[in-house]
């Protein structure tokens, strides 16, 4: 029956990677209020696999149409779709499932490997480490936000600030409720997520309604050659261990490793000469880290509660309202729940070869369908999305709230990624924070006393001044420009 | 130098900070501050909102000094038929039901489009609110009415 489940992610996650203007975290909370009726397990693998298939999907019309469907996948898109024009288009579809098959194994292990060892530690982690742990993951996402630092930095204070909205847990006294009984548990992060990444997205998508008027390129060969084969092992390799690591990290998930990849692979290539113009390298190693970063940044999530991304933020919404206590407990309170995600992966990343490689003609129709039929159906799934949370009115008229608020936020370069993240953690780095001054008698130097917290301070301090450095700054403009 | 022409981003968005901070300060005041070693309910919304109005301080500091790139045109009309669509949706779900109110969201927020057109917006909405009253009403069960209580249902 999963295993449906799965199928089910696996699919709809190539259709949104494929269409443009939608992303998985919009998806995601459009899907969660259906995936409440369903067994916990089923549905956090219903979501890993939208998440992960969409990166696939991505990449498809990165490579045919030259329209990356996520920002992962714009870096693929700079020689697949060289090398589509080139007539190697089915070459091209081939490396990046391959590629992103061998990553999506190997990371699956690595998850399998490593997360129960880390959540062992993290048993150990008092409230003070737990509290540290989450400013850390905080500041971490900044230093990948677009834009303004500064502004970002906001944006997580303020996200911590509404997530603190509805009773206080210790004292029940209504906070920022302006006495509306709909707010005493709180804003709904479903709520939160479709206003901003739904809602907003639409708008800002109907800034400009380019032509979409599309050169599909034609598929004819899908098998790579000898040749192609050999240059894509070393390619693969690098790109799926850049992808591992770079995934764990907070606040990155895929898009940090498959830029990673690309540029470094561009520096260590024989055929260095040749990218830009169709270097099968420049597709094979962004791909398979893409897909890599996508899974191991399930690792945080699932070990520490700590989500790394928007979508991860998501999960740990979803573990909530399904009852289970997201932290490191998970693995050996929940271990069907770990492992079924974990099998579920890897079933999930053979359903997708098998999903696009033959089946390409169909999803590349898709990237055709124009926007302004799309958007009032988004619209739609959103609205009864959110209606059928609670069955309230109240939470529509939030959302549209959030759609006006995230616009105008997206517009002053705010971006609402780092938010959604604070979000979530505000109430539990509240609870964290009261428990450890509690236990160290008020004093604040208890988060620079216990060690393991003290470096965790110490690398976010790390990772905000080198985010904050002019050089590094002009660095990730440069990443993020979409060119 | 004029903040608002030549850095309106910082300068916006450091006035929306300070806003909420001094807002939420305001608010929080009788909550009760308790505390570090019994933290009131105040305590840790203070603690952010102060943050929030040093940041955006800075912002509009900063945006006297540095020039920055504009914010670039708003999608005005999308906006307000994206938001008027959602609200009246919520409005008149209940009451009106499926059959009513998803139409006419699809074919508000469909006016937002520079290619609206009539026809396919109509054939849009059918499709749309058959397929959602099957896969949400019948399917899964939503409890969304497809005829609402204002027809006696």
């Amino acid at each position: 029956m999963n295993l449906l489940y799965c199928l089910a992610g696996v699919f709809l996650g190539t259709l949104i990677g494929v269409l443009p203007g939608l992303g998985p975290t919009a998806t995601i909370a459009m899907l969660l209020p259906i995936t409440f009726t369903l067994q916990p397990v089923s549905s956090l693998i219903m979501l890993a696999g939208i998440y992960y298939g969409s990166q696939y999907g991505g990449s498809t019309t990165s490579i045919l149409v030259n329209v990356p469907g996520e920002a992962a996948s714009v870096v693929t898109a700079l020689d697949g779709y060289q090398m589509a024009r080139k007539g190697r288009a089915g070459v091209a579809l081939t490396t990046a499932a391959v590629g992103s098959f061998f990553a999506g194994t190997v990371a699956t292990v690595v998850l399998a490997l490593f997360a129960p060892p880390l959540a062992e530690i993290a048993l150990k982690f008092g409230p003070a480490e737990f509290f540290s742990l989450m400013v850390l993951g905080l500041l971490a996402s900044l230093v990948l936000a677009r834009g303004s630092l500064l502004h970002a930095t906001g944006m997580v204070v303020l996200g911590l600030l509404m997530g603190l909205v509805g009773s206080d847990v210790n004292t029940g006294t209504q906070r920022f409720t302006f006495d509306l009984p709909q707010l005493a548990d709180g804003i709904g992060f479903v709520v939160v997520a479709m206003g901003m990444f739904g809602l907003a997205e639409i708008v800002r998508n109907l800034e400009n309604e380019d032509d979409r008027s599309l050169l599909v390129s034609k598929i004819t060969n899908l098998m790579p050659s000898k040749e192609d084969w050999k240059r894509m092992i070393a390619p693969v390799l690098r790109g799926t261990a850049i992808g591992s690591v770079l995934g764990i990290l907070p606040g990155s998930g895929s898009i940090l490793g498959s830029f990673a990849a690309y540029a470094i692979e561009k520096k260590v290539s024989k055929n260095s000469a040749e990218f830009g113009q169709g270097a099968i390298e420049g597709v094979a190693a962004p791909e398979s880290a893409n897909n890599a970063g996508a899974q191991t940044s399930f690792i945080p999530m699932l070990t520490l509660g700590i989500p790394s991304n928007p979508v991860m933020a998501l999960m740990i919404g979803a573990m909530i309202i399904q009852g289970i206590q997201p932290g490191p407990s998970v693995i050996t309170e929940q271990p069907a729940l770990f492992w079924g995600i974990i099998v579920s992966m890897w079933i999930g990343n053979l359903f997708l070869v098998i999903l696009n490689l033959p089946m390409v003609g169909m999803w590349v129709k898709l990237v055709s369908v124009p926007y302004q039929y799309l958007f009032p159906a988004i619209l739609v799934f959103c609205g009864i999305g959110v209606f059928s949370l609670n069955n309230a009115e109240f939470d529509v008229y939030l959302m549209a709230l959030f759609g006006v608020i995230g616009y105008i936020f997206v517009k002053l370069d705010c971006e609402p990624a780092p938010m959604l993240l604070a979000f979530i953690l505000g109430p539990m780095m509240e609870e964290y924070l009261r428990r450890a001054l509690l236990l160290s008698r008020g004093n604040p130097m208890v988060f620079l006393e216990r060690p393991i917290s003290a470096t965790m301070l110490a690398l976010a301090a790390i990772a905000i001044i080198v985010a904050s450095l002019p050089m590094f700054y002009k660095k990730r403009e440069e990443t993020f420009r979409d060119d | 130098m004029n903040p608002m022409a030549h850095n309106a981003k910082d300068f916006w968005t450091g006035v929306i900070y300070v806003a909420i901070g001094t807002a939420a300060i305001f608010l929080s005041r009788d909550y009760g501050m308790g505390t570090a070693v019994k933290m009131g309910p105040a305590y840790f919304p203070t603690i952010l909102s102060s943050l929030l109005i040093l940041i955006g301080t800075i912002s509009i500091i900063r945006s006297f000094l540095k020039p920055g790139t504009p914010i670039g045109s708003f999608a005005i009309k999308g906006l307000v038929l994206v938001a008027l669509a959602t609200l009246l949706f919520g409005f008149i779900v209940r009451g009106a039901g499926m059959v009513i109110a998803l139409p006419l969201m699809i074919i508000i927020s469909a006016f937002a489009s520079t290619r609206f057109s009539w026809k396919y917006s109509l054939a849009l909405a059918a499709g749309v609110t058959v397929f959602c009253i099957l896969i949400f009403q019948v399917g899964l069960g939503v409890p969304l009415p497809i005829l609402g209580s204002w027809f006696g249902y």
